[in-house]
């Protein structure tokens, strides 16, 4: 019952006066108790056992809809006002209530399991001296606690101590920010020495005092007195929950918020609950129909009035009144009879069904094998099941890039060595091959360093390379000997590198595969096995990388005693700086180039030389001087070596592949074919960012202009974005045209709609964060949105968590479109809550996008089948539900509308009370489920086919203000046919065996099996797809209203209860005659045919597409998907630089800090980036 | 993380969970669409005409005896004061033989049984016989629940309000009256007789009224509406089931008496008829009227012209319909290409 305490603990807390500064003492929980701070514990479920029913009930009954069937109840108590029995409505409000019941419970339990998950974690932690294990909700804030490498981080740590050199600790922040990298953060040196040892840790007494809890998670202020001396503290020294420790064996921290305080939980914020714009619409029409209620009865109550004074004050020989009912009076009461009669307008069964069948069709989605991931084992979840519909209607995606359509993996996928291509498969008539998991890999058994997960497809390759190809080697040592890579070599033959960038390391690892392995490195030699042969390499000079030069060299001198200069780099800089002879292999390695640019891979060029031994001690002289200068130091140091990279010879190209997931491009087409806009928010650099835009084609090379929006003032911002913006569509107008309108609730919600632009080719725009803020403040961000909004593509970079949110924000505020966001990161989490409907990628480690998504999955692919099959099914099933379930009950009471003029206006119902119950519960409550739940306009394949077919739901053609105005028409045409044939019919003969016909009872029964008939028919003609189900509903339901009706009314039943059926014997007395039936015969073809005529007729002149796709479906098998063939492009753009990830360590490790400090204990640690002259 | 080949979490396939249920999925096309409606329209048509031509050949006779006009016989039983017992005369020609079985209804005009209340207003329990409801009835029979401190058998609005003219039908042959011979029996419904309405199990019936008041607009109490024959007394006399099978409309029609017997086997003869009416129920207050209805009957039931015009008239609509489907079809033609 660790719920229990932390509600009433929540509680307290919000008595609690607002914290203002957090005081904590390590080791002392008597003393942190004394504050009250919330432990560890987490609770994102609602109830408990104990509160569940009380606040379940209430939150049920501020539902307008529940509150009205509860006060209807009350009306119908009222003897004088009650004209229909209490059951008609108590029965039906109890199911509802206690269906809804057990979802939110089934829910909330739910929940309590995840939290209870969570909760149960275990750590260690140091009690009394000792390092327990404990669950996560035990931790309490002043704790210290051990954490080990890949382990989550726990609470909000304070860094005490580590396991590595200089009291570092590597994170990942992807859960957090999105940001990939690894991040560093470095104890005090003051705790640091504490190490592991546990006696100087349990008697760490340390007082942190700090900020209170906030969700700033890149702000941290506190000091840390020890001994009484005051340390500052920094965000550099403190671990968030949400973390992950890597490359890290252990650390030590001290708790400082735990559970609800920990910025992660800070930062998830509120659980919205989402409503579709469905639910928006029906509640609107709801209150439309309450009004509607309210003037049919007024105009009854009315017509009462005057009857009662006309025709009543006269029968009164025969209906005496009851003493003091006059006609206003009995008006009066009418009035809320008729309330009573005429409740049906909204039915209480209308909310419970539509949360049947969200929820059936969250299951389709859950149960749906083409998005179970079999790698992971992950299948698609819906994790909110009252938004399907939506998932129908979206316009806009938001997509995160990382983890999201790409893997995070770089792999080095091709290269081009001396001219010559590998890394490609082409079959026997020279077409390519594409890679599949099925492809037969190279097998890299042969050599023992390599590394296992590398994964390979061309052999010839390694053939190559074993061969001795010299050329072949020689790239190899390149890429093996250039770079910044750390290795680390925990037990003998088992590698691990840390890159600062992934591409980086995945070129050093495919060069340590094929045979060329880097091993270690001191600041002055490089040592690597040659296909086995360890050499080692003095490292002579590093010339390195910065965004001007886009280059890296590394000049090292081999054991014979030869100087060699390898670089690396972008094309065009290499290129520059070759030696003529290369000219010829120039030609060939640029055809490849920009083959690999076209497949949206990231491209190096490699090149050499050797360099003669005067002429290098004579530059390494020059280059002491340089950089020992104190004056232009960086020109200088420029200068030097501009000169020694020239006339090189080029070796080769290598390609690395930011690898995709599975499927995106495919994707992205599709979405873009249903007319669904991607936008893509990342967090990473624009040239990363731009790269996946080209791969996975939402950039191509043939748009007409990709702007680039970077300029740092609000004005330059907005002068980019005119300038784009006149540039695809000189003639629009300054000003956006906005539609201001009202909407909601008694239209008091204003909104305001920026109409779309035509605008004649593609373009594309990139943002990056920077501009983006600007972009997104107030005077900027209309001109921001329509720019964007007339791009086929939007792509923002390095752009926080907050403008995710803002970005999904504005598109929501001036599109009055339905959006949906995807990622998987704790980054993504503001934008897929702020989104309409938020989708998590689960399956990998990190939880959080997942948590607050409202469906996951483990691959992008998979969205296309969530909107374009499920979501489009569910739109069309809730359309058809809705207007088909509006339409059966209209019809239903209208028809006591017109009877209202031929019993007085006495609120004399027209059907008997039991069928009033159990028409909408039972009578045809299952047809539509089954309408609703299995009904396809075509099956998935044709809706792959066809994405087009997404497009009414965008539109919201399927169920509007227009159609509900429709459908009442139709409705109010059928009630009429309903009572005025059946009342032609029979009100001035008789029976076959002379008897009278038109009394109530006979008359009722013929009304409702009239009215009961034509639901069933036109639910036929709604119907497209037939199962076994529809059928057996359809049919069954009108088996039982007979069965049902014809027990009702049997001898047996009414000898039991005489009071509660007196309508026995009708059906026996009214449906053996043959007008009877010829009646209903014509009442249903005049309720069906014109519809069957105007559908037929409609189609024919304006067939949609959706009529299109279903007419060729009849007659075609389905298509099979064509098998995937890799399109070759060329392309002459570059790919982003490799090394353009240059943060993350790499920071440190050149900082003079670091350098003077050397690592006191035996792990060797290895740095590059030291200039010769310190070395 | 969990090792690859473990599929625990796999979804189940079947055709339900993958929505791959085998499925009809019929289309609204013109090969089904035009010759259904020529199909219906000409069904439609025929039946519209053999509807029609029986319901002419159903005779009807209506006979107002309201009284409201100064000339009509029974306007002497209209004026006040109100006599008991007052006895009209209508006198009426047949002029062809009016086929039998003849059934012979009492028609009230701007009569709300259809009201919510007067409907409501009776007691089931009491009508079934149970004496418990003969000592309290139902809450729903007030006003007319107790009188003079005892409870009304049977009690509500329903009953009190029993039509209460009676009818004598003479064929005047020679100057002489012959007296059609009315057959009172088997005019309710069989469940109502034998299973809706019963007579407490009392013998004599009157014991089990002990201690109950007739109905106020009742000259005699229920057990002594036809003290000639038990099986027609009480609660389960044919007239009284009638009239308590409330109809559906303000205007309507219910079955007095069948003439089924001796000459007037095969019908009514061409001749001259006197209705002789003892007029006792008052309409004229709501301005209703009453007839007396002689009609014959088909299997189509009674009288109605209004199922065979409208059966024409559909089927006519629906060929029309078929037509103009034809030409929009052939005109407008699905575009096949996308």
């Amino acid at each position: 019952m660790g719920s229990v305490a932390s509600y009433f603990r929540n509680l307290n807390k919000k008595e609690k006066k607002q914290e203002e500064e957090r005081l904590l003492r390590a080791n002392d929980r008597g003393f942190n108790l004394s504050f009250q701070y919330a432990n560890n514990a987490i609770r994102t479920s609602k109830y408990n056992i104990f509160t569940f029913l009380p606040l379940n009930l209430f939150e049920q009954f501020r539902r307008l809809a529940n509150a009205y069937f509860l006060f209807l109840l009350i009306l119908q108590m009222i003897p004088q006002v009650s004209s229909l029995s209490w059951f008609t409505t108590a029965v039906p409000l109890v199911i509802v209530l206690s269906i809804t019941a057990a979802k939110d419970a089934s829910d909330d339990i739910n929940r309590h399991k995840c939290d209870k998950q969570v909760n149960n974690r275990e750590v260690e932690v140091l009690i009394d001296g000792e390092l327990k294990k404990e669950k996560w909700r035990e931790v309490q804030v002043g704790d210290i606690i051990k954490l080990e490498n890949n382990e989550f981080v726990t609470a909000d740590l304070l860094l005490l101590s580590s396991s590595e050199p200089l009291n570092l600790v590597y994170v990942e922040t992807a859960e957090l920010d999105g940001e990939t990298n690894l991040k560093v953060k470095q104890a005090l040196t003051v705790t640091g020495e504490m190490g592991d040892s546990i006696e100087a840790l349990a008697s760490f007494n340390g007082e942190v005092r700090c900020e209170p809890p906030n969700n700033c998670l890149d702000k941290f202020k506190g000091t840390l007195t020890v001994n009484g001396q005051a340390y500052s503290l920094d965000n550099d020294k403190v671990l968030l929950r949400g973390c992950t420790l890597r490359n890290t064996e252990w650390c030590f921290g001290l708790v400082m918020f735990g559970g609800p305080d920990t910025k992660l939980m800070q930062n998830s914020g509120k659980t919205v609950f989402k409503r579709t714009s469905i639910d928006h619409l029906m509640n609107i029409l709801v209150l439309g129909i309450f009004g509607f209620l309210a003037t049919m009865c007024a105009i009854l109550s009315i017509c009462n009035a005057i009857w009662e004074a006309n025709e009543g004050s006269a029968f009164t020989v025969f209906l005496p009144r009851e003493p003091g009912v006059n006609s206003s009076l009995s008006s009066f009461l009418t009035f809320w009879s008729y309330v009573i009669v005429l409740n049906t307008v909204v039915p209480i069964s209308l909310y419970v069904s539509v949360e049947i069948i969200r929820l059936g069709n969250s299951f389709f989605i859950d149960w749906d094998r083409k998005m179970y991931y079999p790698k992971n084992d992950t299948p698609a979840q819906a994790r909110t099941t009252t938004l399907n519909e939506e998932l129908g209607q979206i316009k806009y995606i938001f997509s995160d890039k990382t983890g999201t359509l790409t893997q995070n993996i770089m792999t080095f996928n091709k290269c081009s060595i001396n001219g010559k291509a590998y890394g490609e498969l082409c079959d026997f008539s020279g077409q390519r091959i594409e890679i599949t998991e099925k492809t037969p890999r190279v097998d890299f058994s042969w050599n023992q360093l390599a590394d296992p997960k590398f994964i390979f497809h061309d052999h010839s390759l390694v053939e190559t390379v074993r061969e001795g190809n010299p050329e072949a080697q020689a790239f190899f040592r390149l890429l093996a000997l250039c770079h910044t890579v750390m290795p680390e070599e925990k037990k003998e033959g088992e590698l691990f590198y840390q890159a600062q960038s992934p591409d980086e390391g995945a070129l050093v690892t495919a060069a340590r595969n094929f045979g060329f392995v880097f091993r270690s490195r001191t600041p002055e030699t490089i040592t690597i096995m040659e296909m086995g042969r360890k050499v080692v390499y003095e490292l002579v000079a590093v010339l390195d990388f910065n965004n001007v030069r886009k280059r890296m060299s590394v000049i090292v001198r081999g054991p014979e005693g030869k100087t060699t200069l390898y670089c690396k780099g972008a094309d065009t800089i290499i290129y520059e700086r070759l030696h003529p002879s290369c000219s010829n292999l120039m030609k060939v390695t640029t055809d490849h180039l920009n083959m690999y640019a076209g497949d949206g891979l990231r491209t190096l060029v490699l090149a050499s030389k050797d360099l003669d031994e005067s002429y290098m001690k004579e530059w390494r002289k020059r280059h002491n001087e340089a950089s020992t200068a104190m004056e232009d130091r960086e020109e200088r140091l420029e200068e030097l070596y501009e000169e020694i990279e020239k006339d090189m010879t080029l070796l080769g190209a290598t390609a690395v592949e930011d690898k995709l997931q599975d499927g995106v491009p495919q994707t992205i087409e599709q979405l873009a074919k249903a007319d669904i806009k991607i936008w893509v928010l990342t967090g990473d650099k624009q040239e990363t960012a731009e790269n996946i835009g080209y791969s996975c084609n939402m950039l191509r090379e043939e748009m007409n202009e990709v702007f680039v929006v970077a300029a740092n003032t609000a004005e330059g911002v907005r002068e980019e974005l005119r300038s784009a913006r006149r540039k695809m569509c000189p003639d629009a107008a300054e000003e956006p045209s906005v539609t201001t309108a009202r909407a909601g609730l008694f239209w008091l919600k204003k909104t305001q709609t920026v109409q779309d632009e035509k605008v004649d080719g593609e373009y594309a725009m990139l943002i990056n964060g920077h501009s983006l803020a600007f972009a997104l403040e107030e005077d900027l961000e209309l001109e921001l949105l329509r720019t964007a909004c007339m791009c086929q593509t939007v792509i923002c970079c390095r752009v926080t968590p907050l403008q995710k949110a803002q970005v999904v924000q504005l598109v929501k505020k001036y599109k009055q479109a339905v959006t949906l966001a995807i990622g998987d990161g704790a980054n993504d989490v503001s934008m897929i809550k702020a989104a309409h409907i938020g989708v998590g990628i689960s399956g990998q480690e990190g939880m959080q996008a997942v948590l607050s998504s409202d469906f996951s999955f483990a691959q992008f692919r998979y969205l296309q089948r969530l909107l374009l099959v499920h979501g489009r099914w569910s739109y069309l099933r809730m359309c058809k539900f809705l207007r088909y379930f509006f339409y059966k009950n209209f019809t239903f009471t209208f028809v006591h509308f017109w009877y209202a003029f031929f019993c007085g206006f006495s609120a004399q119902t027209v059907y008997d009370e039991w069928f009033i119950t159990l028409y909408n519960t039972v009578y045809t409550s299952l047809p539509v489920l089954a309408l609703s739940l299995f009904d396809q306009d075509v099956n998935d394949r044709w809706s792959f086919q066809y994405p087009q077919l997404y497009a009414p739901g965008q539109q919201n053609l399927y169920f509007s203000k227009k159609a509900f105005l429709n459908l009442t028409a139709f409705s109010c045409y059928s009630s009429l046919v309903l009572y005025f044939v059946p009342w032609a019919a029979i009100h001035d003969t008789v029976r076959d065996d002379g008897k009278d016909i038109a009394d109530y009872q006979s008359f009722a029964l013929f009304a409702q099996t009239c009215l009961l008939i034509v639901v069933s028919i036109q639910m036929c003609l709604d119907t497209y797809h037939w199962t076994a189900v529809n059928n057996l509903f359809i049919w069954g339901s009108l088996a039982v209203y007979f069965a049902v009706t014809f027990t009702m009314y049997s001898n047996g039943i009414f000898v039991i209860i005489p009071s509660a059926f007196p309508f026995v014997g009708t059906e026996r007395n009214t449906l053996n005659l043959p007008n009877v039936w010829l009646t209903i015969v014509l009442t249903s073809l005049l309720c069906i045919l014109p519809v069957v005529a105007y559908r037929f007729i409609v189609m024919q002149i304006r067939p949609t597409i959706n009529d299109k796709v279903r007419h060729r479906a009849r007659k075609e098998p389905p298509p099979t998907p064509a098998p995937r063939r890799p399109v070759r492009r060329v392309s002459t753009r570059r790919s982003g630089y490799a090394f353009a990830h240059s943060k993350g360590y790499g920071d440190l490790v050149t900082s003079q800090r670091f350098l003077m400090k050397r690592p006191v204990k035996g792990r060797v640690m290895l740095f590059s980036h030291i200039t010769p002259a310190e070395s | 993380m969990k090792e690859e080949g473990n599929l625990e979490n796999r979804p189940s396939n079947t055709a339900f969970t993958q929505q791959r249920l085998p499925a009809w999925q019929p289309m609204l096309s013109a090969g089904v669409v035009i010759p259904g409606f020529l199909v219906i329209g000409l069904a439609f048509i025929g039946i519209g005409v053999g509807l029609l031509i029986t319901s002419r050949s159903i005779q009807v006779l209506e006979l107002d005896y309201t009284g409201t006009e100064t000339n009509s016989p029974c306007n002497k039983c209209t004026t006040l004061p109100i006599q008991n017992n007052c006895v009209c005369k209508l006198n009426f020609t047949i002029d062809t033989l009016f086929k039998g079985p003849v059934f012979f209804y009492y028609s009230l005009t701007n009569y709300f049984q259809s009201q919510r209340k007067y409907g409501a207003s009776l007691d089931y329990n009491q009508l079934s016989g149970d004496l418990t409801y003969f000592k309290s009835p139902a809450s729903d029979c007030d006003p007319y629940r107790y009188a003079n401190g005892k409870p009304i058998v049977p009690c509500g609005s329903l009953a009190n309000s029993m039509f209460n003219d009676t009818f004598k039908l003479y064929q005047i042959v020679n100057g002489k009256e012959n007296l059609v011979p009315f057959d009172g029996k088997g005019i309710a419904w069989w469940t109502d007789y034998n299973i809706k309405y019963r007579n407490p199990d009392y013998s004599p019936l009157e014991n089990a009224f002990n201690d109950t008041e007739k109905p106020v607009f009742w000259s005699k109490p229920a057990y002594k509406l036809d003290t000639s024959d038990s099986s027609n007394n009480g609660f389960v006399n044919q007239d009284f089931l009638v009239w308590m099978r409330r109809a559906a409309l303000p205007n309507f029609r219910k079955l007095y008496r069948r003439i089924t017997e001796g000459d007037y086997k095969d019908g009514l003869p061409v001749g001259n008829y006197s209705l002789e009416i003892s007029y006792n129920y008052p309409v004229k207050s709501f301005d209703g009227t009453k007839k007396a209805t002689f009609s014959n009957v088909s299997w189509m039931g009674g009288q109605n012209e209004f199922l065979g015009i409208a059966y024409l008239a559909i089927g006519s609509m629906c060929v029309v319909m078929s037509v103009v489907m034809l030409i929009v079809y052939a005109k407008f033609r699905f575009p096949e290409d996308d």
